[in-house]
């Protein structure tokens, strides 16, 4: 943390209202998201107990577990959940564009690509474990399933691994928007829940944030864990509901899931008014200006993720994934990572007031230009534009000579920091010698350098995206990392893939 | 002033107790700043209780849901005298099945829940301490290859800060040449060989607790604390099923920071020194919530956002930092936001003050200079882009409405 974030905080703390954070919107909002709150029974690895789900605020589908140890009725409400899932995740597969790559087949890119919100964190894991428990499922023989649950198993898995890639917006927790977007005057911990969480960002008529967030930490949590005292309460009535199945009356029993419902559904209310009502504020801040190209990556996964499921040879997401394949996804989160920074700071000039203050970033105004040097730099003949600029700056820029520099407001220019030295009243001068964009010719393009008293922000240069490391392929795998797999069985034409003893394994490992 | 014991009587008063458990020692040593939990903890006191009357109730417990399943789980690997426990171990130690199979299962006590009232049928802490130490002793002069004794639930004694705790861990397990075995079942799954990474780090803290208090034991029946293993085996169930599993967890770094932490702890009598003579927390049922607040604030805290996870006071110790002034803005201190951004204001405590230093409003002390400069600018950076960030939307709108 920085130290103008951390002032954020504190102010928040003082006034008991939220400060801003952020002044841009730095994911992708969907004009139509999902909205999912999903509560899970307490103690169990992965029992389903209710979920709200829907992509419009006034009507959302509530499905209940009346006996979540119950295996037929987990099954049943997957298969609920997958009704409204998987037609939402795959619609909008039919339009599409064409794009062309370098070095591979061009493809069909969805021209949207669905969103899936969470209220906060446990959500996206409560997705994670909803795959896992569902993607491995037969659709023939013994306990055999609707065929869209293991289908919607294997889209779940995609959304909580894609969740794991920084920048991506396919499924987000709201208290992760919201916290990038303001500081508030509680812990961490505290933003971790969403009741108290919009308190600070959205107080009551008449209240500060801190009033209202402290109001609401009564509140029903937004999950997927309940509330022990709310298990309290349901305990008896899911214990009623034993007892009228196990006596075989189904009226009893019926009321008895009716009376479940209908708690479970006033519990689940206030999360899902408060999710959209979070983006709701969200949406009302401008995206940042590389927001579109990250969703443009979105959709190429989504995309590729779909295409993979249709094709012949196409398996579920492994339990654990191989040695080459979890390399090469750490490389891909390193270089997301990398890339979301860049591109957050240039888009946020919040953010950039950080690199600023630690020195990395600068911003003034021009105040000399020296527009037709030219520099014979050292091994070429020929002498290149290297026009000269001193900016003047209030900033104390912490950076090397030769630093190469880029330009926010101008994002085409490279520039190489020359010197640094004391200007009037306190200020700084900045020597930097432009060295790109100004176009291929021997004098600068028209409108390419700078002018005398341009407000310009300069930061180091990002270092690019490499395209990293050349991994092996998997049936190279190392010893050392476990050795080759198993080879796959070449498909002949038209033969239906048949799960390997791993898929076998899991899909009839029990669930109770 | 009394003995400590008769002082911490008083203080209690007939507020019903609570025993130390490995969570609180856990947490107390999580926070070994707070001699508040110090006193309380040392007194026995049932803190939610406490905190009802302090008008500052915490929505505190565990669901009901969860406490069945976690008895129906423990039951579970200990059917049969163990025989599963002793197959677990012999799967997850790398030992022979052979090494496991036999030995004593000494069962003792634990039949009742430990915040369960104490049962006349039971028998007293120290009997059953005594009975825990003649289990050990026997499984250690016994001790010959093939035989594993098992102590399901035996009680531990530790000292903190002066004051005896009981522990009670799930099991030992007493291996081949003497090498001990903390057992620790928990009802959290172990998926695709994952858990939860926050409840695997709480059960290496109280595990921890568990190893320290055998340790203790152990040197004072002759034997080097090496024999415990800090190896703790813990059992869970696997992926979705009810399956036991067992795993390695080793805890060396979470004993080294309890053992630590614990002799941090100031003693029990240093903490009451400075209280005022005849001071009781129990005022009574229908005290007005600001007289017990006044006793309670008599003990100073050091409330942070982990206590909110680990006591029943935390809300209460929440509102009185946030409250704190020391002549300047309101804020309260720091901590309250979290220990990253005590980082980042160099030792200033007080919100107040650090926005005053920020805002030029206050004269920074000696050794302040450079943290009061950083503020000072962060502070003129924040202005400059929000001011900005500001007039353009106002100029955006402007123009908007200009066009329309």
């Amino acid at each position: 943390m920085s130290a103008v974030t951390a002032l954020g905080r504190l102010r928040a703390a003082a006034t008991g209202y939220a400060q801003p954070a952020a002044t841009v919107r730095h994911r992708h909002l969907s004009d139509r998201p999902l909205v999912f709150v999903p509560y899970a029974m307490a103690g169990e690895a992965f029992a389903p107990l209710a979920a709200l789900i829907g992509d419009d605020p006034d009507a959302p589908h509530l499905f209940v577990v009346p006996q979540p140890r119950d295996r037929q009725r987990r099954f049943a409400h997957v298969a609920e959940l997958a009704r409204i899932l998987v037609p939402y995740l795959t619609e909008h597969l039919s339009s599409t564009e064409t794009v062309e790559r370098r070095n591979d087949e061009a493809y069909e890119r969805a021209l949207d690509a669905p969103q899936v919100i969470v209220p906060s964190r446990g959500g996206i894991e409560y997705l994670h474990l909803l795959g896992r428990s569902t993607r491995f499922r037969r659709t023939e023989g013994e306990y055999a399933v609707h065929p869209d649950v293991p289908l919607m198993g294997r889209w779940c898995t995609y959304l909580a691994d894609r969740a794991r890639m920084p920048g991506s917006s396919v499924l987000l927790a709201l208290t992760d928007l919201l916290t990038q977007t303001w500081s508030t005057g509680q812990s961490d911990l505290e933003n971790g829940e969403l009741a108290a969480l919009m308190g600070w960002v959205d107080p009551e008529r008449g209240r500060t944030g801190a009033e209202t967030a402290r109001d609401a930490e009564g509140a029903p949590p937004a999950g997927p864990a309940t509330a022990p005292e709310f298990d309290e309460k349901l305990a008896p009535l899911i214990a009623a509901y034993d007892t009228a199945e196990r006596a075989e009356n189904s009226r009893a029993a019926a009321r008895a899931e009716e009376r479940i419902r209908d708690l479970l559904g006033v519990e689940l209310m206030p999360t899902w008014h408060r999710v959209w009502r979070g983006l709701e504020l969200m949406r009302e801040l401008p995206p940042g200006a590389s927001v579109a190209g990250r969703w443009e990556t979105d959709r190429m996964s989504y995309s590729l993720f779909a295409a993979d499921l249709d094709s012949p040879d196409s398996r579920p997401q492994p339990r654990i994934p191989g040695a080459v394949a979890a390399a090469q996804q750490l490389s891909r989160r390193e270089q997301a990572q990398s890339r979301l920074d860049t591109e957050q700071l240039r888009d946020d000039p919040l953010l950039m007031a950080e690199a600023r203050l630690s020195g990395q970033a600068f911003r003034g105004r021009v105040a000399a230009v020296e527009a037709d040097r030219m520099v014979t730099e050292p091994g070429k003949k020929q002498a290149r534009p290297r026009p000269l600029l001193v900016v003047r700056t209030t900033d104390e820029p912490l950076l090397l000579r030769e630093t190469e520099l880029e330009c926010v407001e101008r994002p085409k220019a490279r520039a190489k920091l020359i010197a640094v030295a004391d200007g009037p009243d306190g200020t700084r001068e900045v020597r930097i010698e432009l060295t790109g964009g100004m176009g291929r010719g021997k004098t600068p393009e028209e409108g390419s350098i700078p002018e005398e008293g341009e407000l310009l922000c300069w930061t180091v240069a990002a270092s690019g995206f490499r395209g990293g490391p050349k991994w092996p392929s998997p049936e190279e795998t190392p010893w050392t990392h476990g050795g080759p797999p198993e080879p796959r069985k070449e498909l002949q034409e038209g033969e239906v893939r048949q799960p390997d003893e791993e898929e076998l394994a899991a899909a009839e490992e029990p669930w109770v | 002033m009394g003995t400590t014991d008769t002082r911490l009587d008083l203080l209690r008063g007939s507020l019903p107790t609570r025993n130390h458990n490995a969570r609180t020692v856990a947490a107390l040593a999580a926070n070994p700043g707070c001699a508040r939990r110090g006193v309380m903890d040392a007194a026995g006191i049932d803190k939610t209780v406490l905190a009802a009357r302090l008008g500052q109730a915490t929505a505190y417990g565990q669901s009901p849901f969860a406490i069945v399943r976690g008895h129906a789980f423990e039951a579970l690997v200990k059917a049969d005298g163990g025989a599963g426990l002793r197959e677990l171990l012999h799967d997850v130690l790398g030992v022979p099945p052979e090494a496991v199979a036999d030995g004593e299962y000494a069962e003792l006590g634990g039949e009742l829940p430990e915040d369960a009232e104490q049962d006349k049928k039971r028998p007293g802490r120290e009997e059953r301490v005594a009975r825990t130490r003649s289990a050990l002793r026997r499984a250690l002069e016994d001790a010959r290859p093939g035989l594993c004794a098992i102590l399901d639930h035996p009680l531990l004694p530790l000292d903190v800060s002066g004051t005896r705790a009981y522990l009670e861990p799930d099991a030992m397990a007493c291996l081949i040449a003497g090498r001990l075995h903390v057992v620790e079942i928990k009802s959290f799954s172990v998926i695709d060989g994952g858990a939860d990474p926050a409840k695997l780090a709480s059960a290496a803290r109280q595990a921890a607790v568990y190893v320290l208090a055998l340790q203790q034991t152990m040197a004072e029946l002759g034997h080097p604390p090496d024999v415990v293993s800090t190896d703790v085996v813990l059992v869970c169930p696997k992926d979705f099923s009810n399956q036991p599993t067992a795993a390695l967890l080793d805890i060396r770094k979470e004993l080294a920071v309890t053992r630590r932490r614990l002799a941090r702890l100031a003693r029990v009598d240093d903490l009451l020194a400075p209280l005022p003579a005849g001071l009781s927390f129990d005022l009574g049922e229908e005290a007005a919530p600001q007289a017990v607040a006044d006793a309670v604030a008599a003990v100073p805290a050091a409330y942070i956002p982990g206590c909110l996870s680990t006591c029943e006071l935390a809300y209460f110790c929440r509102a009185e930092a946030r409250a704190c002034q020391s002549g300047h803005g309101p804020g309260g201190l720091a901590g309250t936001l979290g220990t990253a951004i005590r980082g980042e204001l160099g030792g200033i405590d007080d919100i107040g003050r650090a926005l005053d230093l920020a805002d030029g409003k206050c004269a920074p002390e000696r050794g302040e200079e450079e943290i009061a400069r950083v503020l000072r600018r962060a502070e003129a950076l924040r202005r400059e882009v929000l001011d900005d960030v500001a007039a353009r939307r106002s100029a955006g709108l402007a123009g908007a409405v200009a066009a329309s």
